[in-house]
């Protein structure tokens, strides 16, 4: 294996000449970042424009005060039909109502299945482009119970949304190592005849709540 | 379509192979409608960002940068992978490859591997080779599925399936699942295959992917997606197995500002696809217990080595190039007789190959631009091209029609006797084969012009037969602009 990596290695340094760790960082620092970083939105327009591609997704979208999340919850599940819904470590109790919770527990595939639905927070949220950030964190948990269950709901605190990739990836850097996922509404495919449909093996329903 | 995967090394010429996609009418009313879909999707996107063009040149910068420090760039991919739990491969072609994997899922004892849509695994025909030893590879991506199940090629790099329509895929699905009362609609479709994949994300312990993005400064990687079937065949099985290539490193995980940004708009006109994935090696408790990449050259070292086709290496794979190619919208994907179709493939395949086949391939374009200008890291494609058809040309002998005739007229050209020669024989030879100015409609006949338009060619003999084919070429005016200036 190894006479395979010097091979390539060597090829490389014979196909452009040898470059050093100290180039390298010298040239890097000179590329050019000159788009856009931050937007230039206020809060509440951002909250909005967060709504407003969520729901291009046909994500539902509920603008919801911190002390009434947890009724809101409820409600949801309820109107839903939901009987068991998946938690991840970490989430706050007061939200756990309208339903049974169960705590992630290293569930199986067949075992993550069987569960109706799941209720995460997020680390942040894009609302540019309608994406909402999940990593390995407490009350975020692990990526396999954010996406076999059917119905996924997820809690973000306006103060986690953003305006842009550029300062979401900005929050991102301090948790960069941490297993991560961007979703964007719910699972979808266009691959017959160009025309969009919801649902294909991620979560089909996504409901968000964003909390103030 | 065939079973026998696309190859360069086999297939015949695009000009020949375009001639039999060009009598198929359905695959052409399919290849038209879905990419004049995503074009339009696409430009609505690109159209609202205000900084697209600063996007797209920090996206070339980084990948070019990338490119210019490539093995500092993997050594530092690979200390990070590997102390993140990783297990780092190198294979310097497909067999290399091939052979890793399979030593792979022989050492875990699986006869089976959910994969996830990768061009670097249908460019090493990587399911072949898991099929011959006694492995069973599922495509899970809907298009991949609908190629693999119908026995089929991949004729498009980011919607493989592109030149099927939903009657087609019906079919194959109605056959393949067993589903004799399937119905007709794309919802209908995608439920097949949710159903029909479910029980196989799990059940199956193996994974195999590619990866969009190998990030060195975590050993983190990249994956983009829409379906959730990439999210499936990452996070649930016991060991994944990426095959990526060489030029896929970025340097820091921050340059996914950019990429991600242009990326989604300019493969599928979205401002960002359903799922993106990043992580780093094994994450306990949270996926695969063991994590393989296999960095792939199979001749990328050559790419690189030529420094007008190094940008070729830039690509991240977008597709935006064939959806926007007047060529690629005709004939579709399978004329390219490579993985990689289109204007990119039409520089990345005969590179690949060391020239050494897909010599047509340079030629397989009009030079019209329309690609460079959706490309967004900026690959100069039309540029690439033409150094290729300079490639191709100067491989040859030199008895080649092109050569001969370029040594010819750089003499006539070097010489004002020789010139003012040609000009006479020209005239003399066209003689018989120009007819009279045609009274075209709407034409104002300039005064006096009557005596001086020389009128027009409609045949030419032998090669040059290959321009009065499809237009008429103006003959030679009865005086040249010296002869006028001499007189004056």
């Amino acid at each position: 294996m190894s006479e395979a990596r010097g091979a390539i290695l060597d090829r490389i340094r014979a196909a452009k000449g040898a470059s050093s760790t100290a180039s390298a960082a010298e040239t890097y620092a000179q590329i050019s970042r000159t788009y856009l970083h931050g937007g230039d939105r206020d809060r509440e327009g951002i909250v909005d424009l967060m709504e407003e591609r969520l729901r291009e997704y046909d994500a539902g979208v509920f603008r919801v005060a911190h002390d009434e999340a947890g009724a809101i919850v409820a409600r949801l599940l309820q109107a839903r039909g939901l009987s068991r819904v998946l938690v991840p470590a970490g989430l706050p109790t007061e939200w756990m109502r309208g339903c049974e919770f169960v705590v992630d527990a290293a569930f199986n595939a067949g075992e993550l299945d069987s569960f109706d639905g799941v209720l995460t927070t997020a680390t942040v949220g894009i609302a540019e482009t309608g994406t909402i950030v999940l990593q390995n964190a407490p009350g975020q948990g692990r990526r396999a119970i954010t996406l076999v269950p059917d119905y996924q709901m997820c809690v973000l605190r306006v103060d986690d949304l953003v305006e842009t990739v550029v300062e979401a990836m900005g929050r991102l850097e301090k948790t960069k190592e941490l297993a991560t996922t961007f979703f964007s509404g719910p699972s979808a495919t266009a691959d017959i005849e160009m025309t969009r449909i919801k649902g294909v093996h991620g979560p089909r329903f996504v409901d968000v709540l964003l909390v103030s | 379509m065939s079973r026998i995967p696309l190859d360069p090394r086999t297939a015949p010429s695009f000009q020949t192979a375009a001639k039999v996609s060009l009598q198929d009418a359905q695959l052409r009313k399919n290849v038209k409608h879905a990419t004049e879909v995503i074009q339009a999707k696409r430009k609505k996107l690109v159209d609202e960002k205000k900084d697209w063009q600063e996007l797209r040149e920090a996206g070339r910068q980084i990948r070019a940068h990338s490119l210019a420090h490539l093995e500092i760039y993997l050594e530092e991919f690979e200390r990070n992978f590997t102390r993140a739990g990783g297990v780092l491969h190198w294979a310097r072609d497909a067999k290399e490859a091939q052979e890793i994997v399979v030593r792979l899922t022989k050492e875990i004892g699986a006869d089976e591997v959910i994969k996830i849509k990768s061009m670097t695994t249908e460019e090493i025909q990587l399911n072949r080779a898991l099929e011959a030893a006694g492995v069973k590879a599922y495509e899970t991506d809907l298009a991949e599925l609908i190629i693999q199940l119908g026995e089929d090629q991949p004729s498009h790099i980011v919607v493989p399936a592109l030149h099927k329509n939903r009657a087609q895929i019906r079919e194959i699905f109605m056959r393949e699942m067993d589903l004799p009362d399937l119905g007709d609609t794309p919802q209908d479709l995608a439920d097949a295959a949710r159903t029909f994949l479910r029980e196989k994300f799990l059940r199956v312990k193996t994974g195999v992917s590619g990866a969009n993005f190998l990030i060195a400064e975590t050993g983190g990687i990249c994956i983009v997606e829409s379906e959730g079937n990439g999210r499936m065949c990452l996070t649930m099985p016991e060991t994944l197995i990426a095959v990526v290539g060489i030029e896929k490193v970025i340097p820091r995980f921050q340059d996914l500002e950019v990429m991600l940004q242009i990326l989604a708009r300019s493969a599928t006109g979205e401002r960002m696809n359903p799922y993106n994935s990043i992580w780093t090696g094994v994450h306990e408790g949270d996926g695969p217990k063991a994590m393989h990449v296999v960095l792939l050259d199979n001749a990328r070292t050559d790419v690189l080595a030529d420094g007008e086709g190094r940008q070729t290496l830039q690509c991240i794979r977008c597709a935006a190039c064939l959806n926007a190619c007047p060529v690629y919208r005709q004939t579709g994907g399978h004329a390219y007789g490579s993985v990689y179709a289109g204007p990119i493939g039409a520089i990345l395949t005969p590179q690949m190959m060391g020239m050494e086949h897909a010599q047509s391939l340079p030629y397989a374009s009009s030079l019209c631009g329309a690609c460079y200008e959706v490309c967004p890291v900026k690959i100069n494609i039309p540029e690439v091209l033409i150094h290729l058809r300079h490639k191709v040309v100067e491989r040859s002998g030199w008895w080649a029609p092109e050569k001969v005739a370029m040594k010819a007229v750089a003499a006539v050209f070097r010489s004002e006797k020789r010139f003012r020669a040609a000009q006479r024989l020209g005239r003399m030879a066209e003689a018989p084969l120009v007819k009279k100015e045609k009274q075209v409609e709407g034409l104002v006949q300039l005064k006096g012009s009557e005596t001086t338009t020389p009128g027009w060619i409609g045949w030419l003999p032998g090669l040059m037969g290959g321009w009065t084919d499809t237009r008429d070429l103006q003959a030679m005016p009865k005086e040249t602009f010296r002869d006028w200036w001499e007189k004056r």
